[in-house]
């Protein structure tokens, strides 16, 4: 378990809150949803747009295209090609779609939800990040900056950060374990041995139980091993 | 008692805990990005934030490396930015910055403004002067086709209603200038070299394009054109590049705070007057699209009109159209 990319926050509590950073991958990939729903919203408007105005089934620019042409064929899918993440990100507090799917969120450098400023602010600076071309600058600024974040970040202070749970504890209320004075770290394993056990191959399932049952504290009760030894057995069959 | 089995039932006393980290996290995940009334809720969450705390604390040291720590960070994360999310409220924000926030950038950056100015006056003058000594360098600021257009003794905004519908046009002119506003603030990152530039280019070519229709005897008809729209365009432009100027100082000289703390400070302050930079833009594209190309505006309509505006402009950026504060905010503190 690698912690050592979080970013360390000073809480009230006096105990500091570890920020999961996002890395370049990470945010590449939120980019690349994000962009390709931007696209694909765009292009979708403009041709539905197009085909509506013209009437037929073309979607090329009349010769000499009016008002019409413009402000409901042209500007709808510029307008949601380029307002797409400051609207997002405003509207939601620093999510989009993409960064959703990548679990990612914009917090501010003090742990907390950014302000109206920071967001447009980190927005605005698209303009830099973007040089010269599919977002180089801001990519390499990612890579070689501390918290990985891009120039639109360190304008407005903010960074992506990791913010979903999808941890789940082990179920350490079972009474047995616990009056068995089971390791906790061995309880873990176990927990997610079992939970993973339909997914394993036999192979895997031999190998893994045996190895729980060669680390197994002396004091570990016998109905334990037997349980693990009868899984053992299970998969050889 | 052992020292491994004292800490062995620690960690079993801890882990005990996990249903009240389970409806910790619950109770976050349902109030996250919502507004709440119940005020034991908002205690609920308080007292979850420290219970969190002080077992984020405890899992640190006796379970480092499990399951059980992810978990607890992950749920003290979100209780933190959960806490720490400021209300919002958007009609009082606008208020707050039109009133207050704005004047007092305003009053931050005089000197930035001063300069901005000063650099883009004296652009204008040398792009002047350029074009007006060597008319041939006209080629190096405009394009082929605006100098055909005057050598034949046109404006290039003439009849440009007839070619151009004034929604359109006015769209067009606002988003390039707004581009060109962002870009003149951004700009500011390069330790304040790319807002010269900017500003400069912008300065030469107006300057440029001013001596060169006057050459062809169409500097009166270019001013009444510019006039109406370009006197808040013009200011807007010097804003912006003193935005990024500002931008530019806080890289070259931090002060007591790092080079990343100051441009962070100073990008979000100047970032401030370009939001009421972009408003001015979009008025001003209203009215070149609307009013400056149209004919049957007199002269003396159309400085009305530019004088008004900049007037507006003035009285936005100060706050005076919303009761400016700022002065006894600061002398009550």
């Amino acid at each position: 378990m690698d912690r050592t990319s979080d970013l360390a926050v000073d809480s009230v509590t006096g105990v500091d809150v570890a920020l999961p950073v996002a890395g370049p991958g990470a945010r590449s990939f939120a980019f690349v949803v994000d962009w390709a729903i931007r696209t694909i919203l765009s292009i979708a408007w403009y041709i539905v747009a197009a085909l509506l105005h013209n009437g037929d089934w073309s979607v090329v620019a009349p010769l000499n295209p009016g008002a019409g042409w413009f402000v409901y064929v042209v500007a709808p899918p510029a307008a949601i090609y380029f307002l797409y993440h400051p609207v997002w990100e405003v509207a939601t507090r620093g999510l989009t779609p993409g960064k959703r799917m990548a679990g990612l969120q914009i917090v501010s450098r003090d742990g907390g939800a950014p302000g109206v400023g920071s967001l447009l602010t980190r927005n605005v600076f698209r303009l830099v990040d973007s040089f010269p071309i599919a977002y180089a600058l801001g990519l390499l600024t990612t890579m070689v900056t501390r918290n990985h974040v891009r120039i639109g970040d360190l304008a407005a202070g903010t960074l992506l950060a990791y913010t979903h749970n999808d941890t789940t504890l082990a179920r350490y209320s079972d009474e047995r374990r616990t009056n068995n004075q089971l390791d906790a770290g061995t309880a873990e394993v176990l927990d997610e041995l079992l939970q993973r056990w339909p997914t394993l191959d036999s192979a895997a399932r031999r190998r893994i139980a045996r190895t729980i049952l060669k680390e197994a504290p002396a004091e570990a009760d016998a109905d334990l091993r037997m349980q693990l030894e009868s899984l053992t057995v299970g998969s050889t069959q | 008692m052992s020292e491994s089995t004292r800490e062995n039932a620690l960690r079993l006393t801890l882990l005990r805990r996990s249903q009240l980290w389970k409806n910790a996290a619950a109770r976050t995940r349902r109030l996250a990005g919502k507004r709440t009334e119940d005020a034991a809720d908002a205690t609920a969450m308080a007292d979850d934030y420290r219970m969190l705390a002080h077992d984020v604390a405890k899992v640190r040291r006796l379970l480092p490396d499990s399951r059980a720590r992810e978990y607890l960070e992950a749920a003290y994360a979100q209780a933190h930015a959960s806490l720490h999310r400021p209300a919002w409220h958007p009609g009082h924000a606008l208020l707050s910055l039109f009133r207050d926030d704005i004047p007092a950038v305003m009053h931050w950056l005089r000197p930035h403004v001063f300069w901005a100015t000063a650099l883009f006056m004296l652009t204008v003058v040398t792009g002047y002067w350029m074009v007006h000594t060597y008319p041939d360098l006209i080629a190096l600021f405009a394009s082929p086709e605006l100098i055909a257009t005057v050598e034949r003794g046109q404006l290039w905004t003439e009849g440009l209603l007839n070619v151009v519908p004034s929604s359109v046009l006015s769209l067009q002119i606002l988003t390039n200038n707004i581009v060109v506003s962002l870009f003149a603030y951004c700009a500011g990152f390069l330790f304040g070299l790319g807002t010269v530039y900017v500003l400069g280019l912008n300065g030469l070519m107006l300057g440029a394009v001013f001596a060169f229709t006057g050459q062809h005897g169409l500097d009166d008809d270019l001013f009444r054109f510019v006039v109406a729209h370009g006197c808040v365009e013009i200011s807007v432009m010097c804003l912006s590049g003193a935005a990024g100027a500002a931008v530019g100082e806080a890289l070259i000289r931090p002060g007591a705070a790092t080079r990343a703390e100051s441009f962070q400070r100073a990008a979000l302050q100047s970032g401030k007057l370009i939001l009421a930079c972009v408003l001015l833009l979009v008025g001003s594209g209203l009215i070149e699209g609307y009013i400056s190309p149209n004919p049957a505006f007199s002269l003396r309509v159309r400085v009305a009109i530019g004088v008004s505006y900049w007037l507006f402009m003035l009285a936005l950026l100060n706050g005076w159209l919303f009761g400016f504060r700022r002065l006894k905010s600061a002398a009550t503190a």
